[in-house]
């Protein structure tokens, strides 16, 4: 251990200037104090083939691409009840150092729609690595341009004419389909499909009107010209200037604030392991997944998925959590998805 | 002939001795994982993800496919000598091939199975080949009216397989209670969990499988006397060669169940459940349904060529549009966005070579494939001359092994166990168990669909009939549920017309 610490030391400290020693003296302990001991285990909450599974296959490939841990890594998906099986697993492992587990807004909304006995407390909270951004995408054979347009469309026509898909229930697709509906006075039939992939073929096979899937989840139908991003429900444009379409960009869509519709959601993409571990333990991993972040491979990835690039660690992600629960906690409690007796 | 032209240029892209060699390598790893039960195509392709990471895409994906057509064709073989289906989608395998092995006749079975899978996969690639975006245009038409159709089809050609119909509805119904255990994603709620978190998983397909069929027969072997019937089947070429002779006969089940594995793979209804409606069909309509289940070729066949026409189809969904029509197809989709390939509608434009790399790949190795697997076929029917004392612990542990990788838990093996138990009493009493294993295969999935369609009729029946194609398949899937019934109605009124006939002249 203390060899490897050194070791570690010697790459980031000794290189540059002896000017900089003195602070890298401090900062390098907390850098190799402890070390995984056998497999690290990715946790996912949710299917094979998913965004949050791909993330996690991506930050596998990387870590062994770029040999950033001695150790080898596996992703394991626990997609059981939405993932609450996954969560519920990493809670249960309490102490357990070698598990690791990619989180979304699922560990606010599960534990208050179905009662799960779960908190984000209970485990401890390594870094927020992205965010991912919602749209709103109407079938491209439909004449609607603007989101007011089409609001305003599913206004006029009678109540549950208009068909919005999405994944799951009572979670984060249904939650900006309540707080639409809210703002522009419509009303949305809510249908609940296994994943995002199939919420994207049912509006290109139009059996639902919208949906309000992640750019990963739309990205090939939008290509193909199938479907047309209405909206992007964050406070600023996309940053990803390249041409997706033939004349458009991730950052030419307009935001939904801008065209006269206030919803705005975002959904961290984070790492946490179990409770009862040390800090060294969790200093090891936010250090590895700078390392992952740094690399061109982790850049090309988060672009080609339009992810928004953030990273938050220590203070600053707690300080996000616990806002971003109290905002999800709110918009369940106003759609009435809390779990009654 | 742009397609041929596209076709012959993929060919030598895949004919490379790297290439080559990736292709076997995947499909001996596939077969592995086929054989074993619980590790199934889509763990073994997402295991070996990563490790193709630093290949070229084309490579890579050749290996990863040729594990999913290994363990396509192997997993038929646990089904045929143990009655222990090594994949899901080989379960209804089990039901003629099992009891072939029981007569001897082991070889045939399992060449049977391995040909008909060869044929589905050749009639499903030639598919892909000549008529990928036609086809995925049509995938496009499904939405939940049509699934749940779909699923009522399948459930209806499988009602009435067992001599009491009232027996089969309790099984089925067992079923669909274990299938509704977990999250119901529709309302968002847990079901059936009792706040216990084990359960949050739901009960495993496969560990319920496993203890049935594997457990089961294992039981009902030891109150036999310790000793597994006349299994000891010679198996040579000329098994091979004369159980070839013998399919020709079958050729409208190979070719209805390579139809329907197809039309699974696309829709996507996936591998298991089209094995079901190939069976289930099949046997409705042969000449010899009645003896289905007591070992006929033809219910092995009927399967297992569906089952492997549906996988391959599967891949083409995926390709054209970026839909995963089976769960191995989902885990491959992440796998070409990991190696820098759009998957949708543009990737057959955009990625010429990389797709009819792949195309062709399928070509040649399915040929590979179906050698390798035969000759393999000894090796496994050797497993049958060990003595029984020696075979069945090992066969017990490795339903241990098998139920427990599924999902990494211990408390599997208890179900399994519980299950096994479950297998041998519900034999003994008569209950048919494969209404059982099909309800709770595709149970959930029914009840999804069919609440999507209420939720966007509001509790209008007529959706089902509100399009010809949904029409079509909920008339098809009635006339199967009262098949019998019309059958008898049909005869009776023949009989009396003839007899009214009769008494005219």
């Amino acid at each position: 251990m203390r060899l490897t610490m050194f070791k570690s030391f010697n790459k980031f400290c000794l290189r540059p200037l002896s000017g900089a020693l003195l602070l890298c003296a401090i900062a390098a302990p907390a850098l190799a104090d402890w070390e995984p001991t056998k497999t690290v285990e990715i946790i996912v909450p949710a299917g094979a083939g998913g965004a949050a599974d791909q993330m996690a296959r991506t930050i596998q490939g990387i870590v062994v691409k770029h040999q950033l841990m001695k150790q080898p890594m596996m992703v394991i998906n626990k997609s059981g009840s939405s993932g609450a099986e996954g969560i519920m697993d990493v809670k249960d492992a309490k102490g357990d150092p070698h598990k690791l587990m990619a989180a979304f807004s699922a560990i606010y909304t599960l534990p208050v729609a179905v009662n799960l006995p779960f908190n984000w407390r209970d485990l401890n909270p390594v870094a927020m690595i992205a965010l991912d951004e919602f749209l709103l995408w109407v079938n491209a054979e439909t004449p609607y341009k603007t989101p007011k347009e089409y609001l305003a469309a599913v206004k006029a026509a009678p109540p549950d004419t208009f068909k919005m898909g999405g994944t799951g229930s009572k979670r984060e697709d249904q939650i900006i389909t309540v707080a639409l509906d809210k703002v522009a006075g419509t009303k949305f039939t809510y249908i609940p499909y296994k994943s995002g992939a199939e919420a994207a073929t049912q509006l290109v096979g139009k059996h639902i009107e919208s949906n309000v899937n992640n750019p990963s989840e739309n990205i090939a139908q939008w290509r193909a010209g199938e479907v047309r991003a209405l909206c992007v429900f964050s406070a600023q444009h996309m940053v990803y200037k390249d041409k997706i379409t033939a004349d458009q960009s991730w950052a030419d869509i307009p935001t939904c604030k801008e065209s006269g519709v206030d919803v705005e959601y975002q959904m961290l993409r984070g790492f946490f392991i179990p409770g009862g571990t040390t800090k060294e333990q969790v200093a090891y991993y936010v250090d590895l997944l700078k390392k992952v972040t740094a690399t061109a491979d982790w850049k090309e990835y988060i672009s080609k998925q339009a992810l928004k690039d953030v990273f938050l660690t220590g203070p600053e992600f707690v300080k996000f959590l616990e806002k971003d629960e109290a905002f999800n906690t709110k918009l369940m409690n106003e759609a009435g998805f809390a779990h009654k007796e | 002939m742009n397609e041929l032209d596209a076709l012959f240029h993929g060919f030598a892209i895949a004919l490379t001795w790297y290439n080559i060699g990736m292709m076997v390598i995947g499909i001996v790893l596939g077969i592995i994982i086929g054989v074993l039960p619980g590790l199934g195509g889509p763990n073994g392709v997402a295991i070996l993800l990563p490790l193709t990471f630093t290949m070229p895409p084309t490579s890579a994906i050749i290996m990863l496919s040729c594990i999913y057509w290994g363990s396509l064709f192997a997993g038929a073989i646990t089904s045929v000598l143990f009655n222990i289906p090594g994949e899901t989608h080989s379960v209804a395998t089990t039901f003629d091939g099992y009891p072939l092995a029981q007569q001897g006749r082991a070889g045939e079975a399992l060449t049977a199975s391995f040909t008909g899978s060869f044929f589905g996969a050749l009639v499903a690639v030639l598919l892909i080949t000549f008529l990928a975006p036609l086809v995925a245009k049509f995938a496009l038409k499904f939405g939940p009216p049509e699934f749940f159709a779909v699923f009522l089809l399948t459930f209806c050609s499988f009602v009435g397989t067992g001599k009491d119909p009232f027996k089969s509805i309790i099984s089925m119904m067992l079923g669909f209670g274990l299938a509704a255990i977990g999250m119901d994603i529709v309302s968002g709620e847990l079901r059936m969990t009792f706040g216990w978190s084990e359960l949050l998983r739901g009960i495993d397909f496969l560990v319920v499988v496993i203890g049935l069929f594997g457990l089961g027969e294992i039981l009902f072997s030891m109150e036999d006397g310790l000793a597994f019937e006349g299994k000891s089947a010679k198996i040579n070429t000329k098994v091979v060669l004369e159980t070839w002779k013998k399919l020709p006969k079958y050729w409208l089940t190979l070719i209805r169940s390579a139809a329907i594995g197809c039309w699974m793979g696309i829709t996507p209804g996936g591998a298991t459940a089209a094995s079901f409606m190939g069976y289930g069909i099949a046997k409705r309509f042969s000449p010899d349904g009645d003896k289905f289940g007591t070992g006929q070729l033809e219910g092995v066949i009927a399967p297992e060529t569906a089952a492997h026409a549906s996988g391959t189809a599967a891949l083409l969904p995926m390709l054209a549009l970026g839909i995963p029509g089976s769960a191995t197809a989902a885990v491959l989709l992440g796998g070409l966005m990991i190696w820098g390939l759009q998957p949708g509608p543009l990737l057959f434009v955009e990625q010429k070579e990389f797709v009819w790399g792949l195309i062709a790949s399928m070509y040649l190795s399915n040929i590979a494939g179906l050698i390798i697997v035969l000759s393999t076929v000894p090796l496994f029917a050797a497993i049958l001359r060990i003595p029984f004392a020696i075979i069945a612990p090992v066969i017990i542990v490795v339903c241990a092994i098998g139920a427990y990788t599924v999902h990494g838990a211990m408390l599997d093996i208890w179900f399994m166990l519980l299950f096994g138990i479950a297998g041998y009493v519900l034999k003994k009493l008569d209950y048919p168990l494969a209404p059982l294993v099909l309800s709770l295969v595709l149970g959930d999935r029914a009840e999804v669909a069919f609440r999507q369609t209420m939720m966007g009729s509001k509790g209008g029946l007529g959706v089902f009939w509100s399009n010809w194609l949904v029409g079509t398949i909920t008339t098809l899937a009635l006339v199967m549920l009262f098949w019998p019934v019309l059958a008898f109605a049909w005869r009776k009124l023949r009989r009396s017309q003839n007899g009214a006939a009769g008494s005219t002249t």
